[in-house]
C-alpha cells in the first residue's frame, strides 16, 4: 500500500521546511473553516489551485481524490438545499429548494475542497517522517509524535498481513456474504491482526530497549531555514491577510 | 465515521477540539514508554481494519471497532483515535484537520464509555459473559458515535437535522454487524492472547 502518493516530487512546495508548512497551514485552514463568505472561499480555492500548479502534482491522482471527497458532499446536496426556509428558487414535487440552502451548501463544498487541496499541496508534499520530526520541534508531546511515527511505519506492514490473511481465506473458498459465518471470519481476521500487532509491539519495544532507549529518539538531521522558507512564510502571510480582509470587508 | 470539513459551526469545532485535547493529554499521561509501541501498533491495526469492507445486504460497511479499541486502551483510546484520524486526514483526506477534534471525540469517547462499563466483565472466564460484553461493546460504541455525530451536525445548524436523522437510521444495521463482529473478535482475542486486555491496568474506580 503506497500511502504518501504526493510526497514524491521536486517542486518548490516539496522543498519548503515542514515546520514552516505546519505553522502556516493551521491559520489558513482555520480561516477557511470559519468563514461565512463565499467570495473568501472562492479566493482560497483559487490560491489552492495555484498551489496545485506550483507543486506539479499528478493531476489524475488529485482528480481521483477530489471525486472521493466530493462523494460525501454530494450527499449533503441531496438534503441541505431543501431544509432551509427562505427564498424559493425551484420546486421538485413537495420539496422547495431555497436560495439560502443552495448558498450554504455551495459554501460547504468550496470550503471542503479548498481545505482538502491545501492539505495535499502543503502537508502531502512532505514525507510523513519529516512531518513527525517537525511536530517534535513544534512542541507536540513526544509520546504522541512517537505514536504517530510508529503507527505510520507499521500501517503498510499490517495491511500486508491482512492481505495475506484474507488471501488465505479466499483460497480456501471463503465467499463474503451477509451471514454469521462471514462476520465470524472477518472478526477472527481482525482479531488476528490485533494479536499480531500486539506481539510485534512487544518485540519492537524490546529491540528499542536493547538499543538503549530511554524515552527519546536521538535526531541526527536538523532542519535549517533557507531563503525559500522565508519567501514561503511571507507569501503565506499575504494570503492569510488577504483572506481575513476579504472576510471582514465582504461579510457584513 | 467522520464529519467532513466545512460543515460544522465554529462553537462545535472549538468545543470538540478542547474536549478532545483534554482526553488526548490525559491518555498520554496514562501511557508509559512501554505502551507507546503497543498503542501505536493497535492504532495501525484499527486503521487497517477500517479499510476492511464487510458485506451487508446489497451494500457493505467498513469495520470501526472503536469499542474494542476502547476496551483495550482505556483512556489511551483518545491519543490512539487522534493519531488514526490525523493520518487519515493526511493520507486520504478523510475527515479533515479542522474537524479532527470533534471527530476524535465522536470516535474515542464511546470507546472510553464502553471501557468503564465492561472492563470488569471482559475479565470473566465465562464464554457467554465475554461474548455478550463484546456484543454490547460493538453495538454501543457505534450507537454512541452516531448519536454524537448527529448531535454535532444538528447543533451546528438546525437545517442539518434531516441529514442527521438519515445518518442515524442508516447506521442501525451497522450497529448490529459491528456488535456481532466485536463479540467474535473479543472472544478470539481472549482465547489467543488474553494479555491484550491487560494493557491498561488502572485501579477500578
Amino acid at each position: 500500500m503506497h500511502l504518501e502518493i504526493f510526497s514524491e516530487g521536486n517542486s518548490l512546495l516539496h522543498k519548503v521546511d515542514p515546520r514552516i508548512k505546519l505553522v502556516t497551514f493551521i491559520p489558513i485552514v482555520f480561516i477557511i473553516a470559519t468563514t461565512k463568505d463565499l467570495i473568501t472561499c472562492t479566493l482560497a480555492l483559487a490560491v489552492a489551485g495555484i498551489f496545485v500548479a506550483i507543486a506539479k502534482l499528478n493531476i489524475r491522482k488529485i482528480a481521483e481524490r477530489i471525486v472521493m471527497v466530493n462523494l460525501f458532499i454530494l450527499l449533503l446536496w441531496l438534503f441541505i438545499p431543501f431544509s432551509y426556509t427562505g427564498h424559493e428558487i425551484a420546486r421538485i414535487g413537495a420539496l422547495s429548494i431555497s436560495k439560502e440552502g443552495v448558498y450554504s451548501t455551495t459554501l460547504i463544498t468550496f470550503k471542503a475542497n479548498a481545505i482538502f487541496i491545501f492539505t495535499i499541496t502543503m502537508l502531502g508534499t512532505s514525507r510523513v517522517f519529516s512531518l513527525a520530526h517537525a511536530l517534535l520541534h513544534l512542541k507536540v508531546p513526544v509520546k504522541l509524535v512517537y505514536m504517530f511515527f510508529f503507527c505510520y511505519r507499521y500501517i503498510t506492514l499490517l495491511h500486508e498481513e491482512y492481505e495475506r490473511l484474507i488471501r488465505a481465506a479466499l483460497i480456501r473458498g471463503f465467499k463474503p456474504k451477509t451471514n454469521i459465518h462471514t462476520y465470524k471470519t472477518y472478526a477472527y481476521l481482525a482479531g488476528m491482526l490485533i494479536v499480531r500487532s500486539y506481539e510485534r509491539a512487544e518485540r519492537i519495544y524490546k529491540a528499542m530497549l536493547c538499543r538503549g532507549f530511554t524515552g527519546k529518539f536521538p535526531i541526527m538531521i536538523h532542519f535549517q531555514l533557507k531563503n525559500l522558507d522565508y519567501m514561503f512564510v511571507f507569501s503565506m502571510m499575504a494570503v492569510i491577510i488577504m483572506l481575513i480582509m476579504s472576510e471582514i470587508l465582504l461579510y457584513t | 465515521m467522520h464529519i467532513s470539513e466545512g460543515v460544522l459551526s465554529v462553537p462545535v469545532l472549538v468545543s470538540g477540539a478542547i474536549l478532545s485535547a483534554g482526553g488526548v493529554f490525559y491518555g498520554l499521561k496514562k501511557m508509559d514508554n512501554e505502551n507507546v509501541p503497543k498503542a501505536a501498533l493497535l492504532t495501525a491495526a484499527f486503521f487497517v481494519a477500517a479499510l476492511v469492507h464487510v458485506p451487508l445486504g446489497p451494500s457493505s460497511v467498513h469495520l470501526t471497532l472503536n469499542g474494542i479499541l476502547g476496551l483495550v486502551l482505556g483512556w489511551m483510546v483518545f491519543p490512539s483515535v487522534f493519531v488514526a484520524l490525523f493520518l487519515q486526514a493526511l493520507l486520504f483526506q478523510f475527515g479533515g484537520f479542522t474537524t479532527i477534534g470533534v471527530n476524535t471525540l465522536i470516535m474515542a469517547s464511546p470507546g472510553l464509555i464502553v471501557y468503564y462499563l465492561l472492563r470488569g466483565y471482559i475479565k470473566s472466564k465465562n464464554f457467554y459473559v465475554v461474548f455478550t460484553s463484546g456484543l454490547i461493546a460493538g453495538f454501543l460504541s457505534i450507537l454512541l458515535s452516531t448519536l454524537l455525530l448527529s448531535l454535532s451536525l444538528a447543533i451546528s445548524a438546525p437545517e442539518h437535522l434531516g441529514i442527521a436523522k438519515v445518518i442515524m437510521l442508516s447506521h442501525v444495521p451497522v450497529m448490529f454487524t459491528e456488535g456481532i463482529i466485536s463479540a467474535f473478535c473479543i472472544t478470539f482475542i481472549k482465547k489467543v492472547k488474553p494479555e491484550i486486555f491487560e494493557i491498561c491496568q488502572d485501579s477500578v474506580l
